[in-house]
């Protein structure tokens, strides 16, 4: 096992996300931030809060739960459905930010398209992910990265987030054969 | 999990887990989104050899919903009708490739046996065998009581719950006491003593024959239908007698506790178990019991078909 981003790392990454996330859509007026439970949503509302320190106003962040949109459903045991959370002033016209820890096949993204496609037509969808560890099966990219880990399949990424795990920390460990 | 038989196959966690997911799905039905494409594909057989309004439209809508592909197959009008065994009728469905079938038959155990069989290789969802359970029943008032009472917990710990009435043909009265109970409430029944089945001090319930006594403790009433078409014998006197000591009118439901709610399963015998003016009151959840069996069957259908089992090739 060895760690890709101490805590500091991630706090660093996310502040520059944030930053980065201003700077594309000039400020956070028509922003929407949307987490993919369960550690996406973690990471949402942190940048929540970084860009409502640097602008000094709330941006609408909830949560959006992709289960029921999956194209694997039927290859694992059934999942546990989380809560979505759209913010009151919906997504329709807005610029929605896509939140994830780990951006790998890119399968969770598609789904969360269409998850989206459901509930009204935002301006533009973006995409954050903490973690871009490489391997997408889609034509899916994202806008903004926290830290690219060249990986091989047969290993697999961490992230432990405190408000879970209880410390915030990234991890590359080889899988057993 | 494959198959719905009997809530007695549920643990506590899996009963809450089934809770759980009809609460987010409950928000797909409140929200612009009607349609979720995570059945599709998939064959769901509604194989009713019994009358059903309420059960059958609401398993047909939770199908719909998960944009599974629905078969209704109802005794009249079907080979059924003809005398074709259950063997044969789940022989044919297997052939057609149902994923699912969601059985509803006169004969308690049917679906017990169909599942145990090796005609079919899907999962059953018992919707209702003869006089023993119900579990989409338990589960959709379970989620109703707890989304009315049960102040944010997971389960319905402290409640007190009274069913009225034809215990003995009813097969949601069982399978909500076993229900309940699990979820850590207290169950009383009301009824007369014809209308109580043998063994009834084994349940884990207490046992009332004055409902004026029971009424102002609990949280929830619920009434149950007068079978009459089950009734092979005389249970009671005559229908007004029933109605005066066990049906729930505007008098009794006054002497109720603030906040408690009162369910009913139907298809109701108004003026004969409950009155009008207490079926449409504020405090009836009746039709909202209607709309949450829609969810709660979702829940049990995602549960059931949406993880497949690992198939070769699969990682």
């Amino acid at each position: 096992m060895s760690v890709a981003l101490s805590a500091q790392d991630i706090t660093r990454a996310l502040t520059r996300i944030s930053h980065e996330i201003l700077e594309k859509n000039q400020g956070s007026t028509n922003i929407v931030l949307l987490g993919i439970p369960t550690r996406g949503a973690h990471i949402a509302t942190r940048i929540s809060s970084i860009i409502t320190s640097i602008e000094g106003a709330e941006v609408p962040t909830g949560t959006l739960d992709i289960t029921l949109f999956r194209d694997d459903l039927r290859m694992r045991p059934p999942r546990a459905i989380m809560p979505t959370k759209i913010p009151t002033s919906g997504i329709e016209g807005k610029d929605v930010i896509l939140v994830d820890d780990v951006l790998f096949s890119g399968r969770t993204i598609r789904a969360a398209l269409d998850a989206l496609g459901e509930i009204g037509r935002p301006r533009t969808v973006q995409l954050a992910a903490l973690v871009d560890r490489g391997h997408r099966e889609l034509p899916i990219k994202a806008d903004f990265i926290g830290k690219n880990l060249p990986t091989s399949k047969n290993q697999s990424v961490k992230v432990l987030l405190s408000e879970i795990d209880g410390r915030d920390e990234v991890t590359i460990e080889e899988e057993a054969e | 999990m494959k198959h719905l038989l009997s809530i007695s196959d549920l643990s506590k966690p899996d009963a809450i887990s089934i809770l759980d997911t009809a609460t987010e799905l409950a928000r797909v039905s409140d929200g612009a989104v009607k349609k979720l494409p995570t059945l599709r594909g998939r064959t769901i057989v509604n194989l009713f050899a019994e009358d059903s309004t309420r059960t059958r439209i609401s398993f047909e809508a939770a199908a719909k919903r998960l944009s599974a592909d629905v078969i209704n197959f109802s005794a009249k009008g079907s080979s059924l009708s003809k005398g074709e065994s259950l063997k044969d009728t789940a022989m044919t469905l297997q052939a057609m490739g149902a994923d699912a079938v969601v059985i509803r038959h006169p004969a308690s155990g049917a679906a017990q046996r169909l599942a145990d069989s090796e005609w079919m290789s899907g999962s059953v969802v018992n919707a209702g065998d003869g006089t023993h359970e119900h579990p989409s029943q338990a589960l959709l008032d379970a989620f109703t009581i707890r989304k009315h009472l049960g102040m944010g917990g997971s389960d319905l710990f402290g409640l007190n719950v009274a069913i009225v009435g034809d215990i003995l043909h009813s097969r949601v009265a069982r399978s909500n006491v076993l229900l309940l109970s699990m979820l850590g409430a207290k169950v009383t029944l009301v009824a007369p003593p014809t209308l109580l089945p043998v063994g009834i001090h084994n349940w884990p319930t207490t046992v009332s024959y004055d409902f004026d006594a029971v009424i102002p403790h609990v949280d929830v009433v619920m009434m149950l239908r007068v079978q009459q078409e089950r009734m092979s014998d005389l249970f009671f006197p005559n229908a007004r007698e029933y109605s005066r000591y066990f049906g729930l009118n505007g008098e009794r439901m006054a002497s109720m506790k603030s906040g408690a709610i009162v369910m009913h399963p139907g298809p109701m015998n108004r003026g004969l178990e409950i009155s009008a003016e207490v079926a449409d009151s504020a405090r009836s959840v009746i039709t909202e019991q209607v709309t949450n069996g829609v969810s709660v069957r979702m829940a049990i259908l995602y549960v059931l078909l949406a993880g497949g089992a690992l198939e070769v090739g699969s990682n």
